[in-house]
């Protein structure tokens, strides 16, 4: 049951911050709704208008150019999966969008939605993050980019400011020497522990630097670990294979891993530790597989 | 139940099984309460309400949807399709054919929302393997056993339905 609210069906970014600039915190705005609805229906939130931004143009598509993939805010989980240009451009996003949640949400569910609505058990944060992308926020009047790790301030909350609407997600494509994985753990569909892993191998081909390792869904946000890249930047291959379990344990300690139903803190703390062994495989072998 | 006197309302037109539908919705009203309760179209159940179950399964311009959190205006000028629709001219889709021949379901609660789900998934592809499959179909539980004959009802629906468009 949905308490009754008012519905705002503006047309362009500009009459969506405005709506918001006039109606504070009665309004919230709404695109796909997987998780405001819910939320709502649970009678944990209530707004007096949803602000529909469904209806504003352009914010909708996957776009290419100067080494950057432009990504609409309004894009679903579902046009991202099926991407042919993200599948060429950023192959680890796809793998990631085909697993999120399930077949239903990806078709109405956003990926500026989930970036904004922040429940900590969501994919998409984790992978952007170590992908080092950036958020394009517009109000009114202005228009700016908020790094992905100032992006994700605390478990429901992000760094866009209440007048403002996200509309592209900008993320740098990986170079031909890069490997990219995203991995997660978790009981059917909710995330309790995903692990992020993007790095450039040195031109000479023998050691990783540039490497980005982030983790979330145990903690309240998803966020970068740097203490445990800098046990990984700079090291040989088989350097780093060793030092990844080292990183691992650094990584889990940053997640600021809660217990509950889906495991206890240290349970989750060892699975980052694991996770990232893997991922960082996986994504060697990616690497390795393109150079052959 | 009554409308209050300052509830804002929206008119949409929309298609139900093939047949054009016009009615008048508030914003707050669900999919599947409209379906449901003022349409008598009883197939969709509300069971998990949160998106997980797939009990509510309905396919919004051929793709499937849960109805329990869906907003009823978001089908104006879009195509809905419930399991009421599936049958031809009282001849049932080949998938209904197939969860009878092959017992794909037991007490029938899920079973709206896996039929019209396998459809969306045949629709887009006709030759599913069995990984293929069961990835799609992750989201539609049903609580009364396994898996197996619902699969098998399915595979068996696809072979079907390839066969009848060669």
């Amino acid at each position: 049951m949905l308490r009754p609210f008012r519905l705002e069906e503006p047309e362009s970014v500009k009459e969506v911050s405005e709506l918001l600039g006039r109606f504070g915190e009665s309004a919230k705005v709404y695109a796909g709704g997987t998780e405001l609805l819910l939320a709502m229906k649970e009678g944990l939130v209530h707004y007096e208008r949803l602000i529909n931004v469904k209806n504003v143009k352009g914010l909708n598509e996957v776009a290419s150019d100067n080494g950057m993939v432009r990504i609409g805010a309004l894009c679903t989980h579902h046009q991202l999966e099926t991407s042919p240009l993200l599948q060429q451009k950023l192959a680890a996003l796809v793998r990631l969008e085909q697993n999120v949640a399930n077949v239903r949400v990806r078709q109405v569910g956003t990926l500026g939605g989930n970036l904004c609505f922040a429940e900590p058990h969501a994919d998409p944060g984790i992978l952007l993050l170590a992908l080092g992308a950036t958020m394009v926020a517009e109000k009114a009047s202005s228009k700016r980019e908020i790094p992905a790790e100032e992006f994700f301030v605390d478990a429901y909350e992000t760094g866009v400011e209440a007048d403002e609407v996200l509309t592209e997600i900008r993320v740098p494509v990986p170079a031909r020497n890069s490997g990219v994985a995203y991995l997660k753990f978790g009981y059917l569909e909710r995330p309790s522990v995903g692990v992020a892993v993007a790095f450039q191998v040195q031109e000479s081909g023998q050691s990783v630097h540039d490497i980005k390792i982030a983790v979330g869904c145990a903690g309240p946000a998803p966020k970068r670990v740097p203490e445990a890249e800098e046990h990984i930047k700079g090291k040989g291959f088989d350097e780093a294979t060793v030092n990844i379990s080292k990183a691992g344990e650094i990584a889990g300690r940053a997640a600021q891993a809660i217990s509950d139903l889906h495991g206890s803190q240290e349970y989750k703390e060892h699975i980052v530790g694991v996770l990232l062994k893997r991922a960082f495989q996986n994504a060697l072998g990616q690497y390795r597989a393109v150079q052959s | 139940m009554p409308r209050r006197a300052d509830a804002q309302t929206i008119a949409i037109s929309f298609t139900l099984n093939g047949r054009q539908q016009e009615l008048t919705v508030e914003p707050n009203e669900l999919l599947l309460d409209v379906v449901r309760e003022r349409l008598g179209l009883t197939g969709a159940k509300r069971s998990c309400d949160v998106q997980v179950c797939g009990a509510c399964t309905l396919l919004l311009d051929g793709r499937p949807v849960s109805a329990c959190t869906t907003l009823a205006f978001e089908v104006r000028g879009r195509s809905v399709m419930t399991i009421e629709g599936l049958a031809n001219n009282g001849k049932l889709h080949p998938l209904q054919e197939a969860f009878i021949e092959h017992g794909g379901f037991q007490c029938g609660f899920c079973t709206p929302g896996m039929i019209l789900a396998a459809k969306a998934l045949l629709d887009e592809n006709p030759n599913p393997t069995e990984d293929e499959l069961k990835h799609f179909m992750h989201g539609n539980i049903c609580r009364c056993t396994g898996y197996k004959k619902i699969i098998e009802s399915i595979m068996a629906a696809a072979k079907l339905m390839r066969g009848s468009r060669a």
